[in-house]
């Protein structure tokens, strides 16, 4: 298929290429990082991780026409405190969730995914009554939209570039949080268990409630930057919850290195097939290769080991 | 409180109530003096349908909860507004139109079942509804078997007829080839890139279009073809392909949510859809909404129908539904042909001069709609619609400007030979 292009068009594509699979790289991240606190740490199957996602970006949609209505100056800039706001409501949501519905749950985690999956159900819902069942579409400042001409004939997305910093920032941050600050190392113990947890002076409740939160906050935080690249609708969470429970589980549920590693062999595997076969295919292929590691390797990428 | 206080009859103005509700018979007869026309029920409604002397039942059925809601919204609207106004005009061979929705709730099963419920318990005389072809497929037997009367909306892949249904939308060829020459001789296009989603209608109209590009235009390739499951939200490995082969047209067949996904991305990746031809049959006025009008500017679509079609029945429709539905709602090409259903079904009716399904279904072939939004449609014997097939070019503000339109209207043909 490369006979009739010159070497530096292929050069050019190939570097586009691999740019496009960083960016699917960033994005799976994104998506599963709230994920893999929530299911990774806590055990909880959270099926409604895709609507917590999606409320950030209403959040994100309510937050552009408010600016584009009362303060159109500043425009370029409401994207971050729109992804603030995404993140304080998805977080407050997911404490309410976790208050009223998760918490009376912890010793049945099987009990935890039809209890979400109906959570998921009603968020859906609600998000068709109050925004309605057409989807919206969230109007970005203009600097972010377009690409950027690398040479001249590579040209990067803007967005994609937003994304992966994103991406970045909020794996540090993460990973800053659960690996070495004083809360992290609680949240552990409360994971490892919970009675000796509790019985060493650990508020366990309060550690599960701000968990929770701190998870659904990085999913509302994923859907507002996700606005950028997909759509906005009631039922736009569902898009995203399969190839995040993927990412999460193929890497080792309870390993954030693992989430990331996962999220970059599955991207990339799947951006460099899509390239050479087409979009359905890649997918059938790429599920099929998971399934078969999942098969030898039944605990993930990377697992924790622990004495059972 | 005691009893010497009730006025009961003693009170004037209680008696003069009575007085006036002995009148009250006399209204109720009102009604069949005004519609003196109005044929007797046992004339119009020989096989049990819920028909009575002053009332008609028809059913709507579309999903208005579950993913295929952001779609159907639209028809659901359309159908009420024109019911209304058909009541408003005096009915249906003088009888009103009382509906029953019901939620087919994007599950194609629960719109068999509801199906099922519209015909066998509310015995609805017709029923506007469906969206999707899978939903379609599965109410067809339905349909067949309690012999109802079902008017389609949506553009679809066509292969497809029945006694029981009336397509108003678009089947594929009609809106396929008229787009396909236009755009080879208009744009001199030889080089084509087919995309779409994974299922029956993207990949029998991409059949229908790769058949027409090898077959009818002179010199002209298709130089991919290309599907991704429904949701697919990343495209930048397939924009980075048609980055490489330099197609002189992108023709996209892409669906629901990830339409918005592949604009988006487009758009980001630096491809200017002014210079970039690119064709597509499956984003509507209410699709850009999702994607924004600035992701899709300069796209042309090729469908029947554009909110903004300049003519007077037009003007009337655009102004009667935002009235009814809100100043900032669009009008796509499918709610334009939901809301030829009820109007259609009326005409066929007052031909027939019965409800009787067999008779209106007999009827039906040559029904003329002159108030069509679209402009004058005629129903075809094989029960799909002749219509204009039009191009439209996308504005930043969502609109779609008209650029082209066949001179004639153009015969629907669900079977085409040699595009099988």
């Amino acid at each position: 298929m490369f006979g009739d292009y010159s070497l530096s068009d292929l050069g050019a594509i190939f570097a586009m290429q691999g740019f496009a699979g960083l960016i699917l790289f960033s994005v799976y991240v994104l998506m599963a990082l709230g994920l893999a606190i929530i299911f990774g740490q806590m055990g909880v199957i959270n099926m409604a991780h895709g609507e917590f996602m999606i409320l950030g970006a209403y959040v994100t949609w309510m937050t552009s026409s408010a600016f584009q209505q009362y303060l159109p100056s500043l425009f370029p800039g409401y994207f971050f405190i729109a992804m603030s706001l995404a993140f304080i409501a998805s977080g407050a949501l997911g404490m309410l969730v976790e208050w009223a519905l998760i918490r009376h749950l912890y010793k049945r985690p099987l009990d935890t995914l039809l209890a979400t999956w109906g959570l998921s159900l009603i968020l859906q819902q609600a998000y068709r009554s109050v925004f309605g069942a057409r989807e919206v579409g969230v109007e970005l400042p203009e600097w972010m939209m377009g690409s950027k001409q690398v040479t001249d004939t590579i040209e990067v997305p803007i967005n994609g570039i937003f994304v992966m910093g994103l991406t970045v920032l909020i794996t540090l941050a993460v990973a800053y949080i659960l690996v070495f600050s004083r809360w992290g190392k609680q949240v552990r113990a409360v994971v490892q268990n919970r009675v000796m947890a509790g019985a060493v002076g650990i508020n366990t409740e309060k550690v599960d409630r701000y968990t929770f939160g701190l998870g659904c906050g990085i999913a509302g935080v994923a859907g507002s930057a996700f606005t950028m690249i997909g759509s906005t609708g009631p039922t736009a969470g569902q898009l995203y919850i399969v190839d995040t429970f993927l990412v999460v589980v193929f890497g080792g549920a309870a390993s954030l290195v693992g989430t990331i590693a996962s999220a970059f062999t599955i991207s990339q595997a799947q951006s460099t097939m899509e390239f050479f076969l087409s979009g359905s295919m890649a997918k059938v292929l790429t599920l099929l290769a998971i399934v078969a590691i999942l098969m030898m390797r039944p605990q993930g990428l990377f697992a924790l080991k622990v004495r059972k | 409180m005691s009893d010497e206080k009730k006025p009961g009859l003693r009170s004037p103005f209680r008696r003069k109530l009575l007085m006036g509700m002995a009148a009250l018979p006399a209204i109720s007869m009102l009604p069949r003096t005004a519609f003196a026309e109005a044929p007797a029920t046992s004339a119009v409604n020989t096989t049990g349908l819920a028909v009575t002397d002053s009332e008609v039942t028809v059913g709507i059925l579309h999903s208005v909860t579950g993913t295929m809601a952001i779609s159907e919204t639209g028809s659901v609207e359309a159908e009420k507004l024109a019911i209304e106004q058909i009541n408003a005009a005096g009915g249906v061979l003088g009888r009103k139109i009382k509906f029953i929705q019901e939620d087919g709730a994007s599950d194609w099963p629960t719109f068999a079942e509801k199906a099922k419920k519209l015909l066998v318990n509310d015995k609805c005389a017709a029923v506007m509804g469906c969206w999707t072809s899978a939903s379609r497929k599965a109410v067809l037997p339905v349909f067949e078997q309690y012999n109802g009367m079902l008017y389609y909306p949506t553009f679809y892949e066509g292969l497809e007829q029945s006694k029981n249904v009336i397509y108003t939308g678009q089947e594929a060829t009609q809106q396929i080839i008229a787009g396909l020459d236009w755009v080879n001789k208009t744009k001199g296009a030889k080089t084509f890139y087919l995309l779409g989603s994974d299922y029956i209608w993207p990949r029998t109209s991409n059949k229908i279009a790769r058949k027409h590009i090898e077959g009818h235009l002179q010199g002209a390739k298709v130089v991919g073809e290309e599907y991704f499951p429904l949701g697919h939200t990343q495209f930048n490995s397939v924009i980075n392909k048609i980055k490489l082969t330099k197609p002189d047209v992108i023709y996209a067949i892409i669906v629901g949510g990830s339409n918005v996904a592949f604009y988006k991305q487009l758009k980001a990746a630096g491809i200017d859809l002014s210079k970039q031809t690119l064709l597509t049959i499956s984003v509507t006025e209410d699709e850009i909404d999702g994607i924004g009008g600035e992701n899709i500017a300069g796209a042309y679509a090729c469908m029947k129908y554009f909110q903004s079609l300049d003519n007077p029945n037009n003007k009337a429709f655009v102004t009667a539904f935002k009235k009814m539905w809100g100043e900032k709602t669009v009008i796509g090409d499918v709610t334009q042909a939901a809301y030829l259903g009820p109007w259609l079904w009326k005409l066929t009716v007052e031909k027939a001069g019965s409800f009787d399904i067999d008779k209106v279904a007999a009827a039906s072939p040559g029904v003329e709609f002159k108030g069509a939004p679209e402009g004058y449609v005629r129903v075809h014997e094989n029960h799909h619609l002749w219509s204009k097939t039009r191009v439209g070019r996308a504005k930043t503000d969502g609109q779609y400007e008209l650029i082209y339109e066949t001179a004639d209207l153009v015969e629907p043909d669900p079977f085409p030979k040699g595009y099988q």
